[in-house]
């Protein structure tokens, strides 16, 4: 088994001591000459199982805590991988500035141009904080507008990678209107003319990830989630403490398969195993074949009936009795 | 000797004859004066010092329609309980013992009669329902309303007062914000006009979907309107917020709203922009 991954979460730990086991059989058979080939493959086999014991098990608080990897990767690395790098970055929404918590520009996908658009996180502390962790003021929803009325204009098809903990809520974002923005979004989404393939590929937070979230198909890759409010903030205003995030991750029912069952999302994008954050090229790949299929299919559709059936998958969720 | 002599020894009324003074009749005003309840009804619920007090989906289809007469439509639609959530309480006995306090079936209602002589469908929310949380009730029911409208072939009012979304609805609730904000294209497609009246409070996920999507968007005056709530925005900033912050008039100097209706104004005002989008 293959993995990239440096950090790791209490839980991940066991994979952590595996992984330093092979390390120094590795440096032993190096430096010892000593053939350490049958202790490796068997801790090969050791850590596959260990990653897949704990993958299979996860909690959805502890699926929360991996949708935040450090190591995960973000919106312009799905970007630069999915176009080789033949990708160019628009900013501004025209009116007051560039919001850099919320990206987008056109793309190629094998030679077949996309306008992604997305929430943007940072790295270190320096770039966190020119990121604002991923919380996008009013412009960065109104430049996403801007930037699919483009796409839409040249008839180039849209996906958004949502990858947020909720819009920012600041003094300047009232003022400038952040629920209008997310509320002008969401109404003028329902009629674009192009296709629209929205994935959540982090944490999916409220109206912040909604606002770019009408899609004709809504995907989540495995390890997300998407809900209301975050575990922590519904902790700490049904039990008036932070204490309770895993119960309130769980009652949420946040996660994929829960989100998959409530027919509220279309489909699950699987993770390699580990998570996205262990093997980014697999998860690549395999988001980039599912990108290919769906907009092959939604590009098929006539314009009409694909606004028409986004709207009635949209306009059906909710559970009543009557 | 005493300068006062007592004639009666005490209170002699007998605790049978004890005459109780009816819950309600006396209402203290925003600057702490006294009048009485029946006034202040007479007054829409507007208190002398220009004061909108909260009021619920009763109140407002009695001012808004004609004579007080209106047919209440999609009643019975109450919610389910698709998460089974359960936090100190159960979700289920939460709404029967709201429905019970409030004789409520969920956070809003709607009604369709006329106003001024015209036709118009009415969605208002009700804050004393788990503070007019939106849930799956009230996303079914707007999206009905506005079916309603459309069928009915007149314009569609939306009253908003909610602290936004419902947790315990979680997903379903958020995307009831997608649901509404789909309906009102269909209804825009049919250009029938949307009014929506904002009024104490409205925020969170109302505000950033139907709420702020309005043809013409009105609020009650100094009603607190904003996406994030105060408290939260305080412990974001760090900061105390300035006088005034997130009110109706702070909106429509902000570009928001297109202007600041009083409650005792509400019909006439209805009347003519109904007239002026319509005749």
């Amino acid at each position: 088994m293959h993995t990239t991954q440096t950090i790791f979460l209490d839980f991940e730990e066991p994979i952590k001591e595996v992984l330093d086991q092979i390390q120094s059989a590795k440096d032993l058979s190096e430096n010892g000459g000593i053939d350490a080939d049958t202790i490796l493959k068997e801790l090969d086999e050791k850590l596959e199982t260990k990653c897949k014991e704990i993958h299979e098990n996860l909690t959805p608080w502890q699926k929360v805590q991996l949708s935040r990897h450090p190591e995960r990767p973000y919106t312009l690395d799905y970007i630069q991988a999915l176009t080789n790098g033949d990708f160019r970055e628009l900013h501004g929404d025209r009116n007051v500035g560039d919001d850099k918590a919320m990206i987008g520009g056109f793309g190629s996908i094998d030679g077949k141009t996309v306008m992604f658009i997305g929430q943007q996180k940072g790295r270190k502390t320096k770039q966190r904080q020119m990121r604002n962790f991923g919380m996008a003021n009013p412009e960065g929803y109104r430049k996403a507008m801007r930037l699919m009325k483009l796409a839409e204009k040249f008839n180039k098809p849209i996906v958004c990678l949502i990858d947020t903990p909720g819009a920012y809520p600041g003094l300047e974002a009232e003022e400038r209107g952040q629920g209008e923005a997310i509320a002008r979004n969401l109404y003028e989404m329902m009629l674009l003319k192009v296709p629209i393939i929205c994935i959540i590929i982090g944490e999916g937070a409220s109206g912040g990830a909604l606002g770019i979230g009408i899609g004709d198909k809504v995907f989540m890759l495995e390890n997300t989630w998407y809900s209301v409010i975050s575990p922590e903030s519904c902790s700490s205003i049904l039990w008036r403490s932070w204490d309770f995030k895993e119960r309130a991750a769980e009652a949420l029912k946040l996660t994929a398969k829960d989100m998959l069952g409530n027919k509220l999302i279309d489909g699950i994008i699987k993770e390699p195993l580990g998570g996205a954050h262990a093997n980014p090229t697999v998860m690549y790949k395999k988001l980039r074949t599912e990108l290919k299929k769906n907009l092959t299919k939604l590009g098929k559709m006539k314009v009409e009936k694909r606004t028409q059936e986004r709207i009635d998958k949209f306009s059906s969720m909710g559970v009543v009795v009557k | 000797m005493a300068w006062f002599k007592r004639d009666k020894k005490s209170i002699t009324t007998p605790t049978k004859e004890k005459k109780e003074t009816p819950d309600g009749l006396w209402v203290k005003t925003s600057s702490g004066n006294i009048i009485e309840s029946k006034e202040l009804a007479k007054n829409f619920y507007v208190d002398p010092e220009g004061h909108h007090t909260r009021i619920g989906s009763k109140e407002y289809f009695d001012i808004i329609y004609d004579d007080a007469y209106y047919t209440e439509i999609h009643e019975k639609i109450a919610s389910g309980d698709p998460l089974q959530f359960e936090d100190n309480k159960k979700y289920t006995d939460r709404i029967v013992a709201t429905q019970k306090k409030t004789g409520l079936v969920d956070a809003c209602r709607s009604a369709y009669g006329k106003t001024s002589g015209q036709h118009l469908v009415v969605t208002c929310m009700d804050f004393a329902f788990i503070g007019g949380s939106m849930g799956s009730v009230v996303g079914e029911k707007i999206a009905l309303a506005i079916d309603y409208a459309i069928k009915k072939k007149c314009p569609f009012m939306m009253i908003s007062k909610s602290g936004g979304a419902r947790m315990m609805e979680a997903g379903f609730s958020l995307m009831q914000m997608a649901k509404t904000s789909a309906k009102l294209t269909q209804l825009s497609q049919k250009k029938l006009p949307y009014i929506s009246y904002l009024t104490d409070p409205t925020t969170g996920g109302v505000t950033a979907s139907f709420a702020m999507l309005g043809d013409v968007n009105i609020a009650e005056p100094n009603a607190l309107i904003g996406f994030a709530g105060p408290r939260v925005i305080k412990e974001t900033i760090g900061m105390d917020l300035p006088k005034g912050f997130q009110t109706s008039e702070f909106l429509l100097e902000k570009g928001f709203l297109d202007y600041i209706v009083d409650r005792r104004e509400l019909r006439p005002e209805l009347e003519r922009i109904i007239r002026l989008l319509q005749n």
